[in-house]
């Protein structure tokens, strides 16, 4: 019998459905534009640049919005950074993924009410949320407004656009990682189902 | 709307004048300051290639009996006979810039090399204002000291062209290369990328975004290039980024600026012509720039523009490929891994 847990209330569901979705669009644009083929093209490029400018400016201000959910709710403290004994529970973590799971071994921090994220899933949300989503935010706004960048004087778009492409890659990792990582529920799909309903369910693996 | 950012460079202008103003006066705090020669034969720099020449000039003397006149805004006259001067406007397209005259590239030019020496009488003759002017071909063809330019090649293309087509009589080579201050841009290494832009969009737009200019040869309304060029995202960067004849004429192999302007129904609409790892670009506007070289974030073949969809950097290109690959493949390894020993741990 598994037991579930309400985990991701409707605001963080609907925050995370529009940043998956506005998330695809971008690497897919986004990958179309930077290696364009003229005679066949994934996206038109015109329409690419169209709807990554889109998707760009939809997921800034969704991220606003997960900036101020994070500061107002106590959503927050799921991404705080207790430094004690940190590395211990990443080392723990790491050891459960390139060898307790092949042994069929129990996943050391599981999932509660207290501790949504085992301790590399929140190392992981925190730099891509703190740090890549604001860099990749700012060149994208440098790309998108180059005569405010010029003004700026901050130096040569091409740093920025260097950036932009360079953190694209990284998030587009990320985003690869936690697709494969969530399948990691009681079964394939389980994890899938509770970022859409809300309810998380045990994450013992299927026997 | 019109886009004023269309027309100005404005923060690349502030800091060259910024530039002009500062350094002679670092020369003068040193103690250093070229001493400039007296009136009449001033010496100056003149860049060709990277080497710099020292400018003599041997005309200046000379002009200066047509440039009393023709530098000022009133002309001061006293007719034979009279005691009484004269005192009047000059037309201002008759106003010589004397700054721009002595840097361009027919800076040691006589005035009275391409006009006829009849000049010198004032009030002119009244049937000067027919006389023949030498076309560029007429010094410059046949010259081996110009054959990198390809002369010919140009009036060939020229001809071809669409202004030749439609206006051989109004329109020539002096339309667009100004007779007293036309200077070499394009092939100017030393010089940002994008004074060269707004050098050449400016001999256009002298023009194409001049009603006066334009009716005086064609008799209908000045259609607004920024109107015609709405489809262009972000249009005034795009003008400060690429030249008219980037899309407007035919590449050619020879020439380091291409002359054959084509109708308007063969221009470049096609984002990727230029937005792709092949990019026209590389054939026009950075032909001359890209044996720079490449550095980390440059790529040797567009140098340092933002070009989305070309290779900006191959470097970053690289490391691009080998994080989405390593990744794919550490998934599918571990994957893998998980199937055959989920089978193995199953009770
Ligand atoms: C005393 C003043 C004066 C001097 C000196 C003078 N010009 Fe002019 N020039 C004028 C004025 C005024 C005009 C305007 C048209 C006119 O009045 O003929 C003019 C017009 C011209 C034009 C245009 C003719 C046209 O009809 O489009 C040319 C070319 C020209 N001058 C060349 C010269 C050259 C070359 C010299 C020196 C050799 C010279 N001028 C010396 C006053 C002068
Ligand atoms: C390299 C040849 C060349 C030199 C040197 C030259 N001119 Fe001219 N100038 C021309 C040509 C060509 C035109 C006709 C322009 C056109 O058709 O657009 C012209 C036109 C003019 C005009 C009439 C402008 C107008 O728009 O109607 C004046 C005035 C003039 N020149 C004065 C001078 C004076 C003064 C000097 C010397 C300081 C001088 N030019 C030196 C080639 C020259
Ligand atoms: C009356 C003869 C004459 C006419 C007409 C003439 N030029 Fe020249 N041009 C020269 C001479 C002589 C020089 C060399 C000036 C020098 O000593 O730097 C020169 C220099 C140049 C240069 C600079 C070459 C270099 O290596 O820096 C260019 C470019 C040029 N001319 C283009 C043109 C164009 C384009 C036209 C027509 C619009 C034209 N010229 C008309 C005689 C002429
Ligand atoms: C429609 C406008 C236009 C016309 C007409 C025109 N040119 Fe040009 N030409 C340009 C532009 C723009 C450049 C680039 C100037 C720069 O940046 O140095 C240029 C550059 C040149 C250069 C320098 C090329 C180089 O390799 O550095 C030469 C030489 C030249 N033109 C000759 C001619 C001749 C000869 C004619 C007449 C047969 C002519 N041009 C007519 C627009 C024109
Ligand atoms: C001396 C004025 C003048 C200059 C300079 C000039 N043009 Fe033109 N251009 C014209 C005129 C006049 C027409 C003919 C308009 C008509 O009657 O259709 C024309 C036509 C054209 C057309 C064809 C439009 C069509 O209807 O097919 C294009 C494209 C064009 N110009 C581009 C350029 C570019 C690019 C430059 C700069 C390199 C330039 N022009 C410089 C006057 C000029
Ligand atoms: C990115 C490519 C591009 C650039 C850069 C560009 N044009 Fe065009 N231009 C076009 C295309 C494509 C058309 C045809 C538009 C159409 O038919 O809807 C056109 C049309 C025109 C026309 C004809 C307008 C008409 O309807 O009669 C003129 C004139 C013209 N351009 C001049 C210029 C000038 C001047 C510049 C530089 C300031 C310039 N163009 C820069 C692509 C370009
Ligand atoms: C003639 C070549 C050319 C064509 C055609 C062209 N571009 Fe560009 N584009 C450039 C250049 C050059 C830059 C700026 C590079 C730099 O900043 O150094 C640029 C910049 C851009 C940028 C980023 C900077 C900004 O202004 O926001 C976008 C987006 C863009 N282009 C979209 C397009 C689209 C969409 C089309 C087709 C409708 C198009 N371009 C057609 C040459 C071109
Ligand atoms: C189609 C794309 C995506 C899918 C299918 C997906 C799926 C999921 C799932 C299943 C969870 C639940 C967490 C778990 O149980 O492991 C989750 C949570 C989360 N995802 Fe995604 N995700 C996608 C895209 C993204 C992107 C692009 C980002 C960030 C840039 C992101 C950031 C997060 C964060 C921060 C959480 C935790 C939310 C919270 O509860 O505070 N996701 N996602």
């Amino acid at each position: 019998m598994s037991h579930n847990l309400y985990l991701y209330p409707k605001f963080i569901r609907l925050w995370h459905f529009i940043n998956a979705v506005m998330f695809l669009l971008l690497i897919v644009t986004g990958l179309s534009m930077q290696y364009t083929a003229p005679d066949s093209p994934l996206i038109r490029f015109d329409i690419a640049v169209k709807l990554h400018d889109i998707g760009g400016i939809t997921v800034s201000i969704n991220y606003l919005l997960f900036l101020m959910g994070n500061m107002v709710t106590d959503n927050g403290k799921y991404y705080r950074i207790q430094a004690k004994g940190f590395t211990t529970e990443l080392k723990g973590q790491f050891r459960y993924y390139i060898w307790g799971i092949f042994k069929g071994e129990a996943p050391p921090y599981p999932i509660s009410k207290d501790r949504k994220f085992n301790p590399l899933q929140k190392l992981s949300y925190v730099l891509v949320m703190y740090m890549g989503m604001p860099v990749i935010i700012l060149t994208g706004l440098a790309l998108f407004f180059p005569q405010v960048f010029d003004l700026l004087g901050l130096g040569s778009l091409i740093v920025a656009d260097v950036i932009h492409v360079l953190m694209g890659i990284v998030l587009t990792m990320f985003m690869l990682i936690h697709l494969y990582f969530s399948t990691f529920g009681r079964t394939m799909f389980s994890n899938f189902k509770s970022i859409i309903s809300g309810w998380h369910e045990s994450s013992q693996a299927p026997g | 709307m019109k886009n004023p950012a269309l027309f100005k460079i404005s923060i690349l202008d502030d800091n060259l004048h910024f530039a002009r103003v500062m350094i002679p006066l670092l020369f003068l705090l040193a103690g250093t300051a070229p001493i400039n020669a007296q009136e009449g034969e001033p010496t100056g720099q003149r860049t060709t290639e990277g080497e710099t020449v020292e400018k003599k000039f041997t005309n200046k003397e000379e002009n200066a009996l047509c440039l009393k006149c023709h530098a000022n805004k009133y002309v001061r006259f006293t007719p034979e006979g009279s005691d009484q001067p004269y005192i009047f406007k000059m037309y201002s397209d008759c106003i010589i810039d004397t700054t721009k005259y002595y840097a361009s590239n027919h800076w040691n030019f006589k005035c009275v090399d391409c006009h006829s020496s009849d000049y010198e009488t004032y009030p002119h003759l009244a049937g000067l204002r027919f006389e023949y002017m030498a076309t560029c071909l007429d010094c410059h063809g046949d010259d081996p000291e110009y054959a990198k330019f390809h002369f010919e090649k140009i009036q060939e293309q020229y001809e071809a062209s669409v202004h030749f087509s439609k206006y051989s009589n109004e329109i020539s080579c002096w339309s667009c290369h100004n007779s007293h201050y036309y200077k070499i841009n394009a092939r100017n290494r030393d010089q940002d990328i994008k004074m060269t832009i707004a050098y050449d969009n400016a001999i256009c737009l002298g023009c194409h975004a001049n009603t006066d200019n334009f009716e005086m040869i064609a008799e209908r309304l000045n259609p607004d290039v920024t109107t015609t060029h709405e489809w262009l995202p972000n249009q005034a960067n795009h003008f400060k980024s690429v030249r008219c004849i980037e899309c407007h004429a035919e590449i050619n192999d020879t020439l380091l600026v291409a002359h054959k302007i084509l109708p308007k129904e063969q221009a470049v609409k096609k984002c990727v012509e230029c937005h792709s790892s092949d990019s026209r670009l590389k054939a026009s506007l950075y032909k001359y720039q890209l044996e720079e070289g490449a550095s980390l974030v440059k790529d040797d073949m567009i140098g340092d523009a933002v070009l989305i969809g070309s290779r900006r950097s191959t470097t970053v290109n690289l490391l691009s490929n080998i994080l989405i690959l390593a990744t794919v493949l550490g998934i599918l390894g571990h994957w893998s891994l998980r199937i055959i020993t989920r089978k193995k741990t199953k009770p």
